[in-house]
Order: structure tokens, then sequence, then C-alpha cells
């Protein structure tokens, strides 16, 4: 059966030209806000719309005006049928200090595990400097380390002052932008059942292990701690939060003992993942600025006593931020599912 | 959601009524991208000759903000792009293409930032997209790693371009209205799928070539006229496409329009 096209298109299309307009209005500005009646009559011709796509699907073949229709009530039932929660208004204070360490909590379980897996790294590094010195080469490829460190202390402590802090400000961009790939690969390298995120950090463990029982071996700890702390205490915490966001992926990709798809695990964690790979890239910023103007000087330009201090001043502050910051009473600790 | 052979995705809305989304390919979604990439390298080169200006103030910092410019670039191209306008960078724009949510919803900020953070991964290996094309070559919904985390996918932006029937069907005189109950016998008999094809041939007369078009159109007249058989009279000197164009006229326009 054959329905009239033509008076079909008359009748119906003053109510179409009024939803595409209604549309395009909500297009041009995504705050406006549409009062009861509004709402009322959006929601009225949505539905007709969707009646005449259903009776145009029905009774004919008329491929042009399906596919306006369908246009039509796809645009018109993404506005209405979207539930989730848009914030219109950012607070980068409230996201600091409430919604990044909420976030962080709530997936503490991801972060333990990478500190289990940067330490099991950092055990086999530590090891195999250890038991076998010529290894260092392989392991440790940068090479300003790969040289005795004590000699590398004895430079370090004589060099000349270079006030004017020359090259420094490129070294801490690049140190920004390098780090923060890491965090961002580790996060992203969760899609592949975790695998990727568990190298990656096993394998930051295993050159920060060698090094540090290096250093301790010769006797430089001291030197370690006012070299390493400073940035350390933020830029290695950074990175384990960039593991602890591909964990999260990770087990919204495996999905162990849950009954959800896929893709409302993924649903679930997506909006934490983002907050914390984004606080841990602002953490890499000031780790960055750290090493470049601060770790790089040691005494006696900077009495190690001052580095270290400072070090372990940062460490508490951003343990405070991740787990003492906007708790809520009602907040639960631990691992929350979905 | 449904997903079927002619790479759509089809959506039940809670109203009880279906429509149906053209997922987009890796070969057109990289087209895009090259677009992209030519947008990213332009920005990244006129900035880079701002930041000369500076280097007059200081080299140090202008070779400093390069580096962060082309990180904050390559980064945020996507992520600013996809959110203001409504899934498009310039790339998918000139292509007619646009990510949105897999579920037909708005794109959420959090999910456009996830799609294009996850770029690293699909890149791989160096800047080829081997990982995220050959998910999305094999991906049920041609997604990529990025799409898969952030759950969007890229979809065919169609227009909402009416069809114009009074272009098709000029108000000329039509023969075989001189026999309303041969019309109303065929439009008993005729199915819409029989009408759709008739319809469907008109409209893209321009893409067949001469002899395939009369070939077409004498087949569909054949196929009408053994369904319904006007007068000698009323189809005297009238061509196979001015046939299939009255029993258009018959089957989609009404007796008062015609009037």
């Amino acid at each position: 059966m054959i329905i009239d096209i033509v008076k079909f298109i008359e009748d119906e299309q003053p109510y179409w030209s009024e939803l595409e307009g209604v549309l395009m209005a909500l297009g041009r500005d995504n705050t406006r806000k549409m009062d009861l009646h509004e709402i009322r009559r959006f929601h009225y011709l949505y539905q007709r719309a969707s009646a005449d796509l259903g009776k145009i699907m029905t009774f004919s073949s008329q491929t042009g005006i399906k596919n306006y229709l369908e246009s039509l009530v796809a645009k018109a039932y993404c506005e209405i049928h979207e539930t989730r929660i848009h914030s219109k208004t950012f607070s980068p204070r409230r996201w600091f200090f409430k919604t990044f360490p909420r976030a962080f909590r709530y997936h503490i379980k991801a972060f333990y595990l990478s500190i289990a897996i940067t330490l099991a790294g950092c055990i086999f590094g530590g090891l195999a400097i250890t038991l076998d010195p010529d290894s260092k080469a392989i392991i440790v490829s940068f090479e300003h380390l790969t040289g005795s460190p004590s000699e590398r202390v004895n430079k370090e402590e004589n060099k000349s002052i270079d006030v004017s802090g020359s090259g420094m400000l490129r070294f801490s961009s690049q140190l920004m932008t390098n780090n923060i790939n890491v965090a961002i690969l580790a996060m992203a390298l969760g899609m592949t059942f975790g695998v990727g995120t568990i190298i990656v950090l096993f394998y930051n463990g295993v050159i920060l292990g060698a090094v540090a029982i290096d250093y301790i071996m010769a006797g430089e700890s001291v030197f370690l701690m006012g070299w390493i702390l400073p940035h350390g205490s933020i830029e290695i915490p950074a990175i384990l939060l960039g593991g602890q966001a591909g964990f999260m992926l990770a087990d919204a990709i495996i999905g162990h003992g849950s009954n959800e798809t896929m893709r409302k695990r993924l649903a679930n964690v997506s909006r934490d993942v983002v907050t914390i790979i984004s606080g841990a890239a602002l953490l890499l910023i000031w780790a960055g600025i750290i090493e470049s103007f601060f770790s790089q000087y040691h005494e006696p330009i900077i009495p190690y006593s001052v580095k270290i201090s400072f070090g372990i001043i940062e460490l508490i502050l951003l343990s405070w931020l991740l787990f003492r910051s906007g708790v809520d009473k009602k907040e639960k600790p631990g691992f929350k599912e979905g | 959601m449904i997903h079927n052979r002619e790479n759509t995705l089809i959506i039940e809305t809670p109203e009880g009524i279906e429509f149906s989304i053209r997922l987009a390919g890796p070969i057109i979604r990289s087209l895009a991208w090259a677009i992209d990439l030519a947008c990213i390298s332009a920005i990244t080169k006129i900035l880079s000759s701002l930041m000369k200006v500076f280097s007059i103030i200081s080299v140090e910092f202008a070779m400093a903000g390069l580096v962060l410019l082309y990180f904050l670039v390559s980064i945020g191209y996507g992520i600013i792009m996809e959110y203001n306008f409504r899934g498009q960078t310039i790339g998918k724009r000139m292509f007619n293409l646009r990510v949105m949510d897999i579920q037909g919803l708005n794109l959420q900020l959090h999910q456009v930032i996830i799609r294009n953070i996850m770029r690293p991964l699909d890149k791989l290996p160096s800047v080829f997209y081997m990982v995220g094309g050959l998910t999305c070559f094999f991906s049920r919904y041609s997604q990529r790693l990025g799409d898969i985390a952030a759950n969007t996918i890229v979809v065919w932006n169609t227009g909402v371009n009416e069809p114009d029937l009074d272009q098709l069907l000029p108000d000329k005189y039509n023969s075989f209205r001189d026999y309303p109950h041969l019309v109303g016998r065929l439009r008993q008999r005729v199915s819409p799928k029989e009408a759709g094809i008739a319809l469907q041939a008109l409209l893209r007369r321009e893409q067949f070539d001469l002899i395939a078009r009369i070939e077409l159109y004498s087949e569909i007249a054949s196929w009408f006229k053994n369904i319904v058989e006007f007068p000698q009279e009323a189809i005297e000197g009238i061509s196979d496409e001015q046939y299939i164009r009255n029993i258009v006229d018959l089957l989609y326009r009404s007796e008062n329009k015609k009037a």
C-alpha cells in the first residue's frame, strides 16, 4: 500500500521545520535552557517526527524523506535522551582538590597494583646491578648514568655555577612533554588487557632500582636522595597514576566478575580515567619545572638537606592531596565498582 | 542495537522507532585524518613563526614555548575541534564525517579527551596507525582503540535535504488518469518495493549511461505493463521513461493535487 506522499509532506512539513529550528537553536548554544512549555513542545515534535518516521518506513520506500526524518529524529533523540551529568561550570580548584583525589581513591586498588609492579621492577633492577654490575650498560641507557656514580657526583658538585639557567627552560619543557607522554602511554596500554601497562611500569621500575642500587653501593645515597627526591616525589607517583588509569581500563576490558557489558564497564570508568590522567599531567608539569630548576643544582649551591626536605614536604603534600583532600563522610575507601 | 552488513548502526528509541546511522570505515577516516594532520602541521608552522618573534627577546623562551606548543596542538587539536564543533574536525567536516556517542547521544568532554589521548597507541607502529586501522577494520562498529575506550563511533553526517517531488514530476498531463478504475487497480497491486524501484530509477536518472538507462527503463515499464494494462490510446507515443513517470505520478500523488 502506498501513502499519499505529497499530502503527507504537506501536512507534516511545518512540524519538521519547527523541530529543525529548535535543534538548530540548541546546536548554536549548548547552555540554552528551555522553559517547561518549550520542553513539552520539543518533546511533542520529537514524538511526532518519530511517528512520521515509523509511517514512512512501513508504507513507502521513499529513501529521501526517510533519511531526512532519520536525521531529525537522531538529532532530537540525543538531546532528549541525554541524561548524563553535564556540568556547565568548571571550577579548577574544586576539580583539583575534590574531583581528582576522589577519583584516585575510588580506584585505589589499581594504584596499589601500579606500585607493586614498579616495586617488582625496582627489585629486579637492583638485583641485576648487584649480581652483575656489567648489566648496567644494558639496563640504564642514559649516557650520564652509565659512568661511575662517584665520578658523576664529583663532577656535579664542582661544575661552574650558571645562574642564568641557560637551557633549563627548554629542558624543563622537554621533560614535561616526555613524562606526560609516558603517563599517557601507560594509561593507553591498559587497552592491551593491561599487559602494556605492566611492561611500562616494570621497565620504569627496573631503571629506577638499578640506578638507586648503583648509587647506594657507591656510597652516594645522600646525593641520590638530593637529586631524585625534589622532582621524583611528584614524578614517580604521577607515572604510577598513569599506570592506575591503565589498569582501570584493563579492568573494564577484562570485566572479571562483572555482569555488565564491556561498553558499560568502560563508560563507568572513562570519566575517572580522564580525571586521573589529567591530574597526573598537571603533577608532571610541576615535576618538570622542579627537575630543571631545582634538582639539577647540588651542593654547594643548594645543600642536600634542603633538597631532601623539599622532596619530603612535596611527598607529604601529595599524599595529603590524594588520600585526604575532599574526603566525603559518606565516601567509602577502596575500589568502587561501577 | 543491531549491526547489519551495510555497516550501519541501528538505534531503537524508547518510543519503539528505529533509525540507522551509517558508520565510516577506516579508509575514509584515514583520509580525514590526513587533512587534520596537515592542519596540525600548518598550525604548528604558524606558531613556530610567532615564536621566532619571541626569540628576539629570549631564544631559550622561544625554544621551550615551541616544544610545549607542539605538544599542546598535537593533543589539543582533536579535543578542541570535536568538543566545540559537535564531533567534527576540519578533516571530518570535509569528508562529511562526525564523531558521536555509540548510543546516539551527545558527546561528553571526557569521551572526546579519552579518544584523542589514546591516539599514541592507535598510531603504532610509529605514526602509521596500524593498530588503529586494524582495530577499526575488524571492529564491529568500525572503532579504533580510542573509540572503544571512549564508547564513540565515527559516522557519516547525513544531510537533511527533502526530495523535491515537484521537480521530479512536473505538472504535465497524465493520460493514465483518464482511467480511474485502472489507476485504482494499479495502486492496489503494486507493492511498496516496486513503487520504490520506479521512483529510484527516476531519481537516479543522471547516474546511468544512456544505453543502460534505456534498457533499465524498458524493463521497469514492461514490469508495470504486466501488472495493469492501460488501453492503447493512453500509452500511444509515450516512451518507457514517460510511462514510468506516469506510474510514479499515480502511485505517489493524490488526485486532489492534480485536480
